[in-house]
């Protein structure tokens, strides 16, 4: 019976993509930077995994929904916004006014990527559910997160190294993987990449840069969001703390001594 | 405006008796806020005002939204993704928006159950309480049609799973399915329509509350001891009451602003804690998600649909009765709505003549267990429907229905209610004193 599911699913070409997965599967939790109230991108980190996902995930993966510009975010990985748009320009796009194909701009997104039927990345961090489905009281994601990044970290470090053909295609184990066989063959190695501030580019060092690059391309606007809601609940705390003094003169004239 | 006697607006000036006598704006704004209130309201009457506060953010918040979004099946998961990442400040609006749903209901939820134990729902305040039902009932038509719009695959899923929903009632069931969609299926024609009305219900939901108040301005507001305020004379009135404005409005203002720190703490720190990350994933027909789950708000409910299954024999029984017409599915469907129903009908089932719960001493425990009851079906309603969790659903689902047609009808009856304070001016001075004149 899961044989035939995993045929079945496979033909329709979404064995990477369909699954909420959580609920089974081994999700290792991560030290992110980015954790907790006070939790930041770590610039250098997010750099770092731009550069795994361009020199090893982006040959089948998209990122459609991120705009090239974002790039140069000082919120973000903080590139030259000239590097950025001679990065852009190496690739092309068609434009309908034009008929034609044309260097990409910095205002164009990341390519649509549909090889192999590998899902586009741009919100992967979001989509999925580390440390469980939807089942549950949801005390332990309130505590651990909900463990999107957790879970592309846990995948990319979770293949056994077993693989089997079925139907004419090939399937990897992997610990983390609903189902526990994945279509995606092992993506990273020891020093598949060459990083660019000289870090050991050991396979849980990148995938643990790339998760958390991953995690910038799901939600690019964490720093300014968390800074925002901290001045938002101090105001609130000092605003409560004044109707509560507020409060407790107007009432006094009306309430006896004892209480 | 009857009620409870007091001062009421007087033009004095020229210019003040002009407009007065053209339209008596001044004057209704004036009875409204200054609407005596029992002097002895506990914290539990603080939602009104966090419901009020919601139902604006959330139109605020939309309206901006919908200025960015676009309600077609290609364009909307992108735009969605366009306003949290191009448009300034998109992406705060957009989490206010959508965590403001919970907060709304949350604070219903608790507004709703204080009703239950102070017995507001009672004579004279019938009104106020149906009109509140109607309110939540409209309130779960635009959460619901709002969650379909982001266009994630927990949207098209949710949206096909609560259409069926429809397509059980019996013979027309299809056609009204059909009606309800566009089509045959979710798909463009139901994203415009569910967008159309999740803009429109807002509107519809802001009269109800005017009516809702209007309603409750007209007996009074309930209280903690159910005790009516005295309404002899303005003295005899004014022993009990202290107007609204400022003594309400400063201890509404105060809780709301303590709710909305903390709510802003989710906001900016966890904002997806409570959503689905399917709904990450653009909607995908060919493509049916491991676990189909409402939103937390509806899990109750939702339990109550799953609980009554083919092996149960009310369902059994019925089903035969009817000749089959009325199966499984259409009899989880009538227990959902069912149970909805029952609370507007508690004005009704409730025999007790006493109206407030803290002076019933067996009422209480069974209001406690309703509560327990109304979370362990939420629990429940997002775990499978294998194991032990259907008999857990019937269970709840069985003392959901009991409390409201057997506990309530029956505990008036057979109850002994404790001794009461005479008046409400009595009930806060037991707590606070008798003020120094």
């Amino acid at each position: 019976m899961k044989k035939f599911l995993i045929t079945a699913i496979s033909a329709l070409g979404i064995a990477t993509g369909a699954f909420a997965a959580g609920d089974e599967g081994h999700v290792e939790d991560i030290a992110f930077s980015f954790e907790g109230p006070f939790g930041t991108y770590d610039q250098q980190q997010l750099r770092r995994g731009f550069q795994v996902y361009r020199e090893v995930c982006s040959s089948c993966h998209g990122l459609k929904f991120v705009p090239l510009r974002t790039l140069a975010d000082e919120d973000g990985l903080g590139m030259n916004p000239d590097w950025v748009r001679a990065y852009a320009a190496e690739m092309s796009i068609y434009d309908a006014e034009l008929d034609d194909e044309r260097p990409r701009k910095e205002t164009d997104h990341f390519p649509t990527v549909t090889a192999a039927n590998a899902p586009d990345l741009s919100l992967m961090a979001k989509a999925r559910a580390g440390f469980h489905g939807p089942y549950g009281t949801g005390i332990s994601q309130f505590v651990n997160g909900i463990g999107g990044p957790e879970y592309i970290y846990s995948l990319l470090t979770g293949y056994t190294g077993e693989e089997k053909e079925m139907a004419g295609a090939f399937f990897y184990e992997n610990h983390t993987f609903p189902g526990g066989w994945i279509s995606m063959n092992p993506p990273l190695s020891d020093d598949l990449i060459e990083y660019e501030d000289g870090t050991p580019a050991t396979v849980h060092q990148m995938a643990e840069d790339v998760s958390a690059f991953l995690m910038w391309t799901a939600e690019p606007k964490l720093m300014p969001r968390k800074q925002w809601g901290f001045v938002a609940v101090l105001l609130l705390a000092l605003f409560t703390t004044l109707l509560y003094l507020t409060n407790k003169r107007i009432w006094a004239p009306h309430k006896g001594s004892h209480s | 405006m009857a009620g409870i006697p007091h001062d009421h607006y007087e033009p004095k000036t020229g210019a003040e008796k002009w407009l007065d006598s053209r339209l008596p704006i001044v004057g209704l704004i004036y009875n409204t806020i200054m609407i005596p209130t029992p002097k002895n309201l506990n914290w539990w009457w603080i939602w009104g005002i966090v419901l009020a506060f919601c139902l604006v953010m959330q139109i605020a918040t939309g309206i901006i939204l919908v200025m960015h979004y676009t309600p077609h099946v290609d364009l909307a998961f992108a735009s969605v993704e366009h306003i949290m990442r191009d448009v300034n400040g998109g992406y705060f609006i957009r989490y206010l928006h959508g965590n403001g749903a919970s907060l709304f209901f949350f604070a219903v939820y608790i507004h709703i159950f204080r009703g239950l134990y102070y017995g507001s729902y009672k004579a004279p305040r019938e009104v106020t309480w149906i009109v509140g039902i109607v309110i939540y009932i409209l309130m779960m038509g635009t959460a619901f049609m709002g969650y379909v719009l982001p266009w994630g695959q927990m949207s098209f899923w949710g949206a096909t799973v609560i259409t069926g929903l429809f397509g059980a009632i019996p013979g027309i069931g299809g056609a009204i399915q059909a009606w309800l969609l566009g089509g045959p299926a979710v798909d463009n024609a139901t994203l415009n329509r569910f967008f159309s009305l999740h803009y429109l219900l807002p509107f519809v939901i802001a009269a109800l509350v005017i009516i809702h108040i209007w309603a409750f301005h007209t007996t009074g507001n309930n209280n903690p001891t159910g005790v009516e305020v005295r309404r002899g004379s303005k003295a005899e009135a004014k022993k009990d009451t202290l107007p609204f404005w400022p003594y309400f409005v400063i201890k509404d203002l105060f809780a709301l602003v303590l709710v909305l720190a903390i709510f802003f703490a989710v906001v900016a720190f966890m904002p997806n804690y409570l959503g689905h990350p399917d709904n990450y994933i653009e909607a995908n027909p060919l493509a049916t998600p491991a676990h189909i789950v409402p939103e937390w708000y509806f899990l109750p409910f939702y339990a109550i649909l799953r609980a009554f299954t083919g092996d149960v024999w009310v369902v059994m029984l019925v089903n035969w009765l009817t000749f089959g017409i009325v199966d499984a599915k259409f009899f989880g469907v009538i227990a959902m709505f069912g149970a909805i129903a029952a609370m507007a009908l508690a004005p009704w089932l409730d025999t007790s003549k006493i109206r407030s719960g803290q002076f019933r001493p067996a009422f209480k425990w069974y209001f406690w267990l309703l509560a327990v009851d109304f979370v362990v079906l939420m629990w429940v309603g997002a775990m499978p429907t294998d194991g032990i969790y259907p008999y857990i659903s019937l269970i709840g689902a069985t003392y959901w229905f009991g409390y409201f047609f057997v506990i309530l009808p029956l505990l008036g009856v057979f109850e002994k209610p404790l001794p009461m304070p005479a008046t409400i001016e009595e009930d806060f001075n037991n707590h606070y004193g008798k003020p120094a004149e």
